[in-house]
């Protein structure tokens, strides 16, 4: 809707808003994803994306995030992003329907980053979160169409200290989470692992690893979650917030990471079928 | 039925720009200058909330001098433009030219058609990989762009301050050497020749200062204040 004189249309130069949504649905409603007309019918399979995990340590939050997006059975994409800088100070991961999530992040990082322009300074923490639960709301919609976007948002809460973790569901109800939590469709296996595996007062690596393993222990046992690949060196996507900001764990690191978990688990299993003998597997006996 | 007098286009244009230029010229300057690394803002200005320096997007940056309501309207507007065409685009196709024609746009509308022309004289400025790929443009109160290169003094005793800062500026300056020469700028009084007669020293508290600094990723500004300030105008021993 650019004005044919080439000058700010109306809608700029009003002055009020500093969330950009809102800017949005003023001017060019179309362009936010819970305000466009939806057809009647039902929705072809699309990318899914899955497991996010986040825990806390001292210090601040990490967050983790598998590779794999799913179209029903098949894989659609191996190396798929699904955590996310939201800003300096926090991380959004998303689950559900890849494209709209996606949609969704981008809104949600400018969302962020138009405020701090506008007003000259940051949201609070649970402001930013209180954003993220409007948005998720306005997509409704779409979710009663099965195209849900379930969102895992962690950040360095700046007025207290420490890292907070939010989770949310359709409706956009957000709720605080302690120690860690995790979303997507191997959640329910990286939740168990996450409480065997989450210790009070872990420094970053430690929490690093934890939420790797967890990953781990999801695609074991979740189709739709991908393991580390390390033929093809894909790592999942794990990021730290802190005091000194988010920071994105480098691939180096997480090699490592992966190596050592794989290491330890190929003992144990090997030890294990030592010990138990021959396997029978599906003979009929 | 009464008659309105009749007024010449020429007289009535000019009894806008008259009105326009003297409110500008009430504020205090602010100075805009390339340096080594970027582009440096600068202007007296105790307020620590009310700027008149800010960032519009990744690797621009505006800087107003005139009324505050006034500008502050257009600087939210190149905000919402900016963000808007990077989210409907990329975020690399955001430049300060379009921008720049926005505000030509719009201030000649309200020149021509509004009954009162906005009192403000802006610069958009955006760092480019190199100091030759800078862009800095000088926005007046009808609508008129200047693409400027180097530096741009505006608001105040503008073209005295501008003389002045002519014979301080040349390319290639580092950010210490450029703040310290726009700080003496600043306080030149009314109709001292040269920036050597300068008795008065204006406290780094009292100004505000940002950059655009071209070897940071992404978002290249900064608000410069504090002790990092205080460093940067403290003479080398």
């Amino acid at each position: 809707m650019a004005d044919p004189t080439g000058k700010f249309p109306r809608a700029f130069l009003t002055p009020g808003t500093a969330s950009f949504t809102d800017f949005l649905a003023a001017h060019d409603p179309t362009l936010l994803p819970g305000s466009r007309p939806l057809p009647a019918g039902t929705v072809p399979v699309t990318p899914h994306a899955t497991t996010i995990v986040a825990a806390t340590f001292d210090g601040g939050v990490v967050m983790a995030g598998d590779r794999r997006a799913t179209m029903g059975s098949m894989i659609a994409n191996r190396e798929i992003e699904k955590v996310f800088a939201a800003d300096d100070f926090s991380a959004v991961g998303i689950a559900g329907t890849a494209g709209l999530a996606i949609e969704l992040v981008r809104l949600f990082q400018l969302e962020l980053e138009h405020y701090e322009k506008i007003e000259g300074t940051l949201l609070s923490l649970d402001g930013k979160a209180n954003r993220l639960s409007t948005m998720i709301r306005g997509n409704l919609g779409l979710a009663m169409q099965g195209l849900a976007v379930i969102p895992l948002f962690a950040g360095y809460d700046l007025d207290d200290g420490g890292g907070r973790i939010f989770s949310y569901d359709v409706t956009g109800g957000r709720y605080e989470e302690y120690e860690h939590h995790s979303v997507g469709s191997g959640s329910v296996f990286a939740r168990g692992a996450l409480k065997k595996l989450w210790r009070p007062g872990m420094d970053a690596p430690a929490a690093v690893r934890v939420a790797v393993e967890s990953l781990v222990d999801a695609a074991d046992d979740d189709s739709a979650t991908g393991g580390p690949d390390t033929v093809r060196k894909i790592w999942p996507v794990v990021a730290t917030v802190t005091a000194g900001g988010f920071r994105r764990v480098p691939d180096a690191e997480l090699e490592a990471v992966v190596d050592a978990i794989a290491a330890e688990r190929i003992r144990e299993v090997r030890d294990a079928r030592a010990a138990h003998g021959k396997q029978h597997g599906g003979d009929l006996r | 039925m009464s008659m309105p007098f009749y007024v010449s286009p020429e007289q009535l244009m000019k009894d806008r720009a008259d009105y326009a230029r003297k409110g500008i010229a009430r504020g205090r300057s602010v100075v805009v200058a390339a340096y080594d690394d970027g582009i440096a803002f600068a202007t007296e200005n105790p307020s620590r909330a009310l700027h008149k320096i800010s960032e519009i997007y990744d690797r621009i940056a505006f800087a107003a001098v005139g009324k505050y309501n006034e500008f502050e309207n257009l600087r939210v507007a190149g905000v919402r433009y900016a963000d808007l065409r990077g989210y409907s685009y990329d975020r690399s196709d955001v430049n300060a030219r379009g921008l720049a024609n926005a505000y030509a746009q719009t201030l000649g509308t309200v020149f021509t058609t509004e009954s009162k022309p906005l009192e403000v004289e802006l610069v958009v400025a955006q760092v480019g990989l190199t100091h030759e790929l800078d862009q800095i443009y000088r926005l007046s109160y009808d609508g008129s762009v200047a693409d400027e290169h180097g530096y741009v003094v505006m608001g105040g005793q503008a073209e005295h301050l501008g003389e002045v800062m002519e014979q301080g500026w040349r390319v290639g300056m580092t950010l210490a050497e450029v703040l310290t020469l726009v700080r003496t700028v600043l306080a030149t009084p009314i109709g001292a020749k040269s920036a050597e007669a300068e008795p008065r020293q204006i406290p780094a508290a009292h100004l505000e200062v940002a950059v655009l600094d071209r070897t940071r990723p992404r978002r290249a500004f900064r608000r410069l204040a504090g002790p990092l300030l205080d460093e940067l105008l403290t003479p080398a021993p």
